[in-house]
């Protein structure tokens, strides 16, 4: 039914390219009213770069774009705006120095061209969006102060407010738990009765199965699968994404008797937050730590890294007994940690893919690492670039020139640069394709291999089970249950932790 | 606490402590003086603060403003123009104020050259142009009404003390513009674009305003701003040198900067300003009533330019803690 309806919106044999490098080659795609389509495909594939020309943030070099109907060869942002397209960017593309109110109602001023802003007025247009996409989030304070989920709610709800008739989501979930997610969703089915085409990027396959009506897959910026998603499998939409069957057996290297603890966190507690926990992680063991958000394992991880108050217990590494009140104290113990909102805290868009991967041997290991010429530093940074197969023409260019997966890779290949002795990884492939996801798997494997030793924090039960030695879950800030090797399997997971 | 109230605490500390050592601090008089001196500064403080907000920096305007000034006098009396007219040296000085921010307007809006280097470049062009073409000798017979405006007092009277008290007529006008430029700034959306491009320039294009537009917006009006305070500066001191205000902006920039108004962009007010200036009006003027030598005063204001900056990187990660803290019990909350 869907498909034989004429489409809406829809774009024909896109073509653009940065610099020489193909980004999209002959994109064709159409979306109507009340349908969810997802845009699926491997990092750098092409997904974001076609949201910004049908939003008019890029020009192509040939193809049409028609929009409710009308037929432009390129667009300008307004223009896209005054047909009622919005985007929700994969940063939220808002401004953290407004208050909530502002950053809803500003675009509604400019669009209305009103020369003069009420304070009365923007609260009231602030007051009705988020009531019309039925959230309820303090619109006086400040932007900054406010959480993920949050912000994505921010940005939906201003995007309605602009008359939104389409609407591109640039991976909304990587942030959010599964109780947002849920959320999330309401909104976007709401959105989507009330007649709006809403186009859904994500990487996350059961996701983008529970909302997504129609699909189409990109691959090296040409669509390789599209059609019902009613007609997909999960494992045929990975297959069309990479072009060849993603394994998903474990890879859990085999541990040797005898290796010694690297860290050993003895009854440590936090007061409300985490409680008596005990473990131990010994070289080349890779640890999985999950558990529902606010269950403590974020702080959990963040203490072992000495950015968690600690009440009570100790931590020790390498069998020395160490105080760790500071980043800089984990990360001279050998304690090396990747946070789990990464793109926004771990990197210099604007700075060298180079300089970014050196960034932290340079900053943090100063003493050690001072007489190292920059033609080695070089050296190190490609050889990250190709063992992460980061997608660059040049390693130069800065970041922000990458895909957003390819910039994930960036923090990894940083904080993996620096050889901790324990490497704390907290969500290490959110926003990764699935191929990738398993690349970035085979990595940590022969990081563990070569005797260091993982905490891996994650929501993503597959990539558990595929890697780790032993599970733990957390709940309400006590480890709940621990699943060693024969043990793990995702239902058995899922069970303990709903 | 807010950058206001932690302001208007040093101002009460700080004239506590001059008071304690001089009884002719807490007079009438003393207060109409430092609102006085002032007035020039707090009309390019405003300049320099909407730069600011929006991510920028000046460090041209005070040379914008003594060429504005000088060459609106030179003007005067080159044409002959009527000397009692106040209004035409103002106007002449607020346009070439005008044309020269539209000069760095090109260079930052148009060129994308990065404000800093493009206001200190500009500078430099508007020095040299003003000396070699305009003139580079001190003119002591100003036009007779700026020359008169200088004594244009709202009241005066001798107090029982027997010192004269006078409060300048300006303190109407510039109340004025400074409410203006308030309300310009939290209730128009040009005003509202200022902040946005503050925040993020990114995003702000993204929402469909006009970032060139908006610079070139915010580049002239502190042209005019700094044109007005040039002439005005030119009518009370009663001379044009055209060397004068030279290293002025280091005053200025840390009365906006401790005012409130950060220097990454995004952030600052009109009141934070207003006391900013006053504050460092205060500490310039009466160092020396407190033993230090006059030669100190760059000094102290440097020093507490130094300290504004470090409260904001203070009060910057404090904001960032408490951003986790909520997050957190967001977390706790939907558990
Ligand atoms: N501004 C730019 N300059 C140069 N190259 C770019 C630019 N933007 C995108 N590219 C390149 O275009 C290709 C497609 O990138 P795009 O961001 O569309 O990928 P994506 O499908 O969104 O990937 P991801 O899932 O990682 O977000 C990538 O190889 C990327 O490096
Ligand atoms: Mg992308």
């Amino acid at each position: 039914m869907l498909a034989t309806q004429t489409a809406d919106y829809s774009v024909k044999n896109i073509v653009k390219s940065f610099g020489g490098a193909k980004a999209l080659a002959g994109v064709s795609m159409s979306v109507s009213a009340e349908e969810v389509h997802c845009l699926a495909g491997e990092n750098g594939s092409g997904k974001s770069t076609l949201i910004k020309i049908m939003s008019g943030v890029h020009a192509p070099d040939s193809g049409l774009i028609t929009l409710a109907g009308k037929e432009f060869t390129h667009l300008s942002p307004r223009q896209a705006v005054n047909e009622g397209v919005q985007v929700i960017f994969q940063d939220f593309s808002l401004l953290p120095n407004l208050t909530v109110a502002e950053n809803i109602a500003l675009p509604t001023n400019i669009l209305k061209s009103s020369k003069f802003i009420g304070k009365k007025e923007t609260k009231k247009i602030a007051e009705e969006a988020l009531g019309y996409i039925g959230v309820d989030i303090d619109i006086n304070s400040p932007l900054l102060e406010t959480s993920i989920a949050s912000k994505q709610l921010i940005a939906i709800a201003r995007a309605t407010n602009l008359g939104v008739k389409m609407l591109f989501m640039d991976e909304p979930t990587t942030a959010l738990t599964r109780k947002e997610v849920k959320k999330l969703f309401e909104v976007v089915d709401q959105l989507r009765k009330r007649g709006v085409a809403i186009v859904f990027v994500s990487h996350k396959i059961d996701e983008i199965q529970e909302i997504c009506n129609t699909i189409t897959v990109l691959r090296n910026g040409e669509v390789v699968a599209e059609g019902l998603m009613s007609k997909f499998k999960a494992k045929e939409i990975a297959m069309a994404m990479t072009g060849s069957e993603i394994a998903t057996s474990r890879i859990a290297p085999p541990l040797s008797k005898n290796s010694r603890a690297l860290l050993e966190l003895e009854k440590l507690t936090s007061i409300n937050t985490f409680d008596d926990v005990s473990f131990s992680i010994s070289e080349g063991e890779i640890i999985g730590l999950t558990g529902l958000l606010g269950s403590g394992r974020t702080e959990l991880a963040e203490a072992i890294f000495g950015q968690y108050p600690v009440d009570a217990g100790s931590i020790k590494v390498d069998g020395k007994e160490v105080t760790l009140n500071s980043p800089e104290a984990a990360l001279a113990s050998g304690i090396g940690y990747v946070p789990p909102d990464r793109l926004t805290q771990g990197l210099f868009l604007e700075q060298s893919i180079l300089r970014n991967i050196v960034a932290v041997g340079l900053d943090r290991q100063r003493g050690r690492w001072g007489g190292v010429s920059k033609s080695k530093l070089a050296k190190i940074g490609s050889s990250w670039i190709s063992e992460l197969r980061i997608k660059t023409k040049n390693p130069i260019n800065p970041v922000s020139s990458l895909s957003g997966g390819n910039q994930q890779r960036v923090v990894l290949a940083k904080w993996l640069s620096i050889n901790p002795k324990v490497m704390i990884l907290n969500g290490p492939t959110v926003g990764v394709d699935v191929g990738s996801k398993r690349e970035i798997l085979e990595i940590i494997r022969d990081r563990a291999q070569a005797g260091m030793a993982f905490l891996l924090v994650s929501d993503d039960i597959p990539e558990l089970v595929q890697i780790c030695h032993k599970v733990l879950v957390i709940r309400h800030g006590k480890i709940s249950k621990e699943f060693s090797d024969k043990q793990i399997s995702e239902s058995a997971i899922y069970k303990e932790l709903n | 606490m807010r950058n206001e109230t932690v302001l208007i605490l040093a101002i009460v500390i700080f004239s506590l402590v001059i008071g304690s050592k001089s009884p002719e601090f807490f007079t009438l008089a003393n207060l109409f003086d430092i609102l006085r001196s002032s007035f020039v500064q707090l009309l390019f403080a405003l300049g320099v603060l909407i730069v600011i907000i929006s991510g920028g920096i000046d460090v041209s305007f005070p040379i914008v403003g003594i060429f504005a000034g000088y060459t609106a006098v030179v003007i005067m009396q080159k044409f002959e123009l009527d000397g009692e007219s106040l209004l035409i040296p103002i106007v002449l000085a607020i346009v070439i104020g005008t044309l020269l921010g539209g000069v760095n307007a090109i260079a930052i809006a148009g060129f994308g050259i990065p404000t800093l280097i493009a206001t200190l470049g500009t500078a430099g062009i508007f020095r040299g142009l003003m000396l070699t073409l305009i003139g580079s000798s001190f003119i002591s017979d100003i036009p007779i009404a700026l020359d008169q405006f200088s004594t244009a007092d709202l009241v005066k009277f001798e107090s029982a003390a027997g010192t004269l008290v006078r409060l300048h007529v300006l303190v109407i006008p510039i109340t004025i513009i400074t409410i203006l430029i308030s309300l310009i700034l939290s209730r128009t959306l040009f005003g509202r674009s200022v902040y946005a491009l503050g925040g993020g320039v990114e995003p702000t294009r993204r929402l469909g305003i006009s970032v060139k537009g908006t610079q070139t917006k915010i580049y002239l009006l502190a042209g005019a701003l700094s044109g007005l305070a040039g002439i005005l500066y030119v009518s009370l001191q009663r001379k044009a040198n055209p060397y004068d205000l030279a290293g002025s902006e280091l005053d200025i920039i840390a009365a906006v900067v401790l005012g409130g108004a950060s220097i990454m962009g995004g952030y600052g007010t009109v009141f934070g300003t207003v006391l900013g200036v006053l504050f460092i009006n205060l500490i310039k003027n009466n160092l020396v009533l407190l033993g230090v030598s006059s030669s100190w005063q760059r000094a102290a204001v440097g020093a507490l330019l130094v300290i504004g900056i470090t409260l904001q990187a203070i009060s910057e990660s404090r904001r960032n803690k408490r951003r986790r803290a909520l997050s957190e019990s967001e977390v706790d909350s939907s558990e």
